[in-house]
């Protein structure tokens, strides 16, 4: 197969131009502009085209001759019928108006309002969602027998069972690296003992609890909002929904009431993985015993405080799977809505609970302080 | 029954007269389980192929083989006279600039507009300019029978006929020489069933591509294909003109063939 070649020449005072070789998209030479410019220039010409010897001509072929013809027939055209219908073809396009439309100078602000309209919907449809699951717990106190044990229970294992050895570890290590710092700083003031009280109040009140929520904001929250949202590409929502089975029931309920009685527990488990941490880290480092820290902390930390981790558990639990489970639900039937539906999940959970966090900061700041 | 020639002006693709598929010895076997063994076929330039057997036989397999998305346990599959799985990956690459392929579901990208989808393999050869990828893109719509305005839509926004338009055009957006059809018009209802199938008649005769198809559709077949290969026992039980195949004596060709449905569209197509 040759690649696609222009001859010319003069026959009775007139410019033949001879197109040969194959002109398609595999046989054009590159780059194709080189060509394209030496046929307008023939072109410029008006010679007599013989496009007979010329094997095979596809679109892309048929389309860089019409264009190097100025978009109109030439005067002397020697083509079989076969080019002739190609070059039809080319000659038929009605190139799409393909004119950008034009960006207003209130750009940003309408970006803005726009985010600002979307989050107040958001906000909208989550409150839908809360009323919904209001009614379905309703609901599900008159007929027991609807409740959907097995999802809860498959929900409770695969949001906090299997979370224990991660959470554990991140406790423990930031437990670690908490008392070195601190220990390093009371070592100078000869307050080796406060250690004690400034890892359990940490650890037990803020730490813990914002630890396990980002990290179940990642892992659980993410696969809520993935689950659900392929649920809802494959139609299996829908498939649910003429089952006469409500969606809000069987996946967002179970998700949801998980994720509350998971998270407290998880912050309890993470929360003393911490202190085990410190504990060692002051072993270690300042010579601690492990029975003084024990007999301490109790002493150190009023009980209010593990009240409060337990109460931010929940809050942060129920915050996580609320958000998921809304964002899976809007997902659009294609790969990029999944994608960025799944992002929004994450850092929206994330920054609603530092947000929250923020709040019961305020409502408790009279509560759990050592007298 | 007539089989379509080759137009003159197709010429015979490199090396000189091989058929476009050459499949020899192939056999597949999953875990325990035989999918074929040893099938030998041959795809000549300019035929239609039918590929047609039961539910399981390993139709969809054997595609998946010939455009190299599945090794087969033992055997080879030559496209154009070279190995699909060839370890020189210049080799492989050009290979599959010279087929197109049409999925069962469409697979276009979701997350890209009608027009990209189609621009995307041109896009990819990165030899042609913005323009021209505008114009030929413009030019496969209106192969397909699609508007140029039907270019900004998304692929969530199509009907089924529509997602199967748009796969074949972004199919032959490269000028393949051969195109593979997995089950061109499943999920389609008869109308626009038919008119797919004829559209596509219509473009093979004008570009002269091979094309491989796996259907069970009967119509379909009786409409294009000039060639039939029956799979069935993990072997390939009969290969050739329809006229030849439904001489073959098998229980699978007789009850696929000979019921009353399968008799009124071989009339309706074949005759």
């Amino acid at each position: 197969m040759a690649g696609a070649s222009v001859d010319t020449d003069e026959r009775a005072g007139r410019l033949h131009v001879t197109l040969s070789g194959d002109w398609t998209l595999a046989h054009l030479p590159t780059p194709i502009s080189g060509l394209e410019a030496r046929l307008q220039a023939l072109a410029a010409s008006h010679p007599i085209w013989d496009l007979q010897a010329i094997p095979r001509i596809d679109s892309v072929g048929a389309i860089l001759l019409w264009r190097a013809w100025g978009r109109r027939w030439p005067d002397s055209l020697n083509a079989l019928p076969q080019q002739r219908s190609v070059l039809e073809r080319a000659a038929a396009i009605r190139p799409a108006d393909a004119s950008k439309p034009q960006v207003s100078r209130l750009a940003a602000v309408l970006a803005l309002g726009r985010l600002v309209l979307a989050a107040f919907k958001n906000l909208r449809q989550i409150i839908t969602l809360i009323g919904q699951l209001l009614l379905d717990v309703a609901y599900l106190c008159s007929h027991p027998r609807d409740i959907p044990w097995r999802e809860f229970s498959a929900n409770l294992y695969k949001s906090g069972a299997q979370a224990l050895p991660v959470t554990a570890l991140v406790g423990f290590l930031i437990g670690v690296v908490l008392s070195y710092l601190s220990s390093l700083q009371l070592k100078t003031f000869g307050a080796d003992i406060y250690i004690v009280n400034l890892l359990g109040i940490s650890i037990i009140r803020e730490l813990g609890p914002v630890i396990v929520a980002v990290l179940v904001a990642g892992r659980s929250g993410s696969a809520m909002t993935a689950q659900i949202g392929v649920m809802r590409v494959t139609e299996e929502i829908d498939a649910l929904a003429t089952m006469g089975v409500s969606r809000s029931v069987r996946l967002v309920l179970p998700k949801v009431a998980a994720l509350s009685i998971a998270m407290p527990l998880l912050v309890v488990w993470c929360s003393a993985a911490g202190i085990i941490g410190g504990m060692v880290s002051a072993n270690l480092q300042m010579g601690l015993s492990y029975g003084f820290f024990i007999e301490a902390l109790p002493k150190a930390v009023p009980l209010g405080n593990l009240w409060i981790g337990i109460g931010k558990g929940f809050f942060f639990g129920l915050l996580i799977a609320l958000i998921a489970c809304h964002f899976g639900l809007q997902v659009k039937p294609n790969t990029e809505s999944l994608s960025s539906k799944t992002t929004t999940a994450v850092v929206t959970a994330i920054t609603l609970v530092i947000v929250v966090d923020a709040v019961f900061a305020i409502l408790t700041r009279n509560l759990g302080l050592p007298a | 029954m007539k089989i379509i020639d080759a137009p003159a002006s197709i010429s015979p693709s490199s090396p000189a007269d091989c058929p476009i598929i050459e499949i020899r010895g192939v056999s597949t076997r999953f875990g325990d389980t035989v999918i074929h063994s040893d099938i030998d076929l041959d795809v000549e330039a300019g035929q239609i192929l039918g590929l047609v057997g039961g539910s399981g036989s390993g139709k969809t397999t054997l595609l998946r083989e010939i455009v190299g998305l599945l090794m087969p346990s033992s055997g080879s599959v030559k496209l154009f006279g070279h190995s699909v799985l060839d370890a020189d990956p210049l080799i492989r690459r050009k290979l599959r600039r010279r087929f197109g392929m049409l999925f069962q579901q469409g697979a276009l990208f979701s997350a890209l507009s009608v027009f990209d989808n189609i621009a995307f393999p041109l896009r990819e050869l990165r030899v042609l300019d913005k323009e021209m990828i505008h114009e030929l893109v413009c030019l496969k719509l209106g192969m397909v029978e699609l508007e140029a305005r039907h270019g900004q839509l998304m692929p969530a926004e199509l009907s089924g006929g529509m997602v199967k338009r748009v796969a074949l055009a972004r199919a032959l957006s490269l000028e393949p020489e051969l195109l593979v059809l997995d089950e061109p018009t499943a999920g389609l209802d008869p109308d626009l069933a038919d008119n797919f199938v004829k559209l596509i008649g219509m473009l093979q005769k004008e570009l002269g591509f091979t094309v491989v198809m796996v259907t069970h559709d009967l119509d379909t077949l009786a409409g294009l294909a000039t060639h039939v290969a029956v799979l069935a026992e993990q072997r390939i039980i009969a290969c050739g003109t329809p006229a030849e195949v439904l001489a073959v004596d098998h229980p699978f060709i007789r009850n696929f063939f000979c019921s009353e449905h399968a008799k009124a569209a071989m009339q309706k197509g074949f005759v």
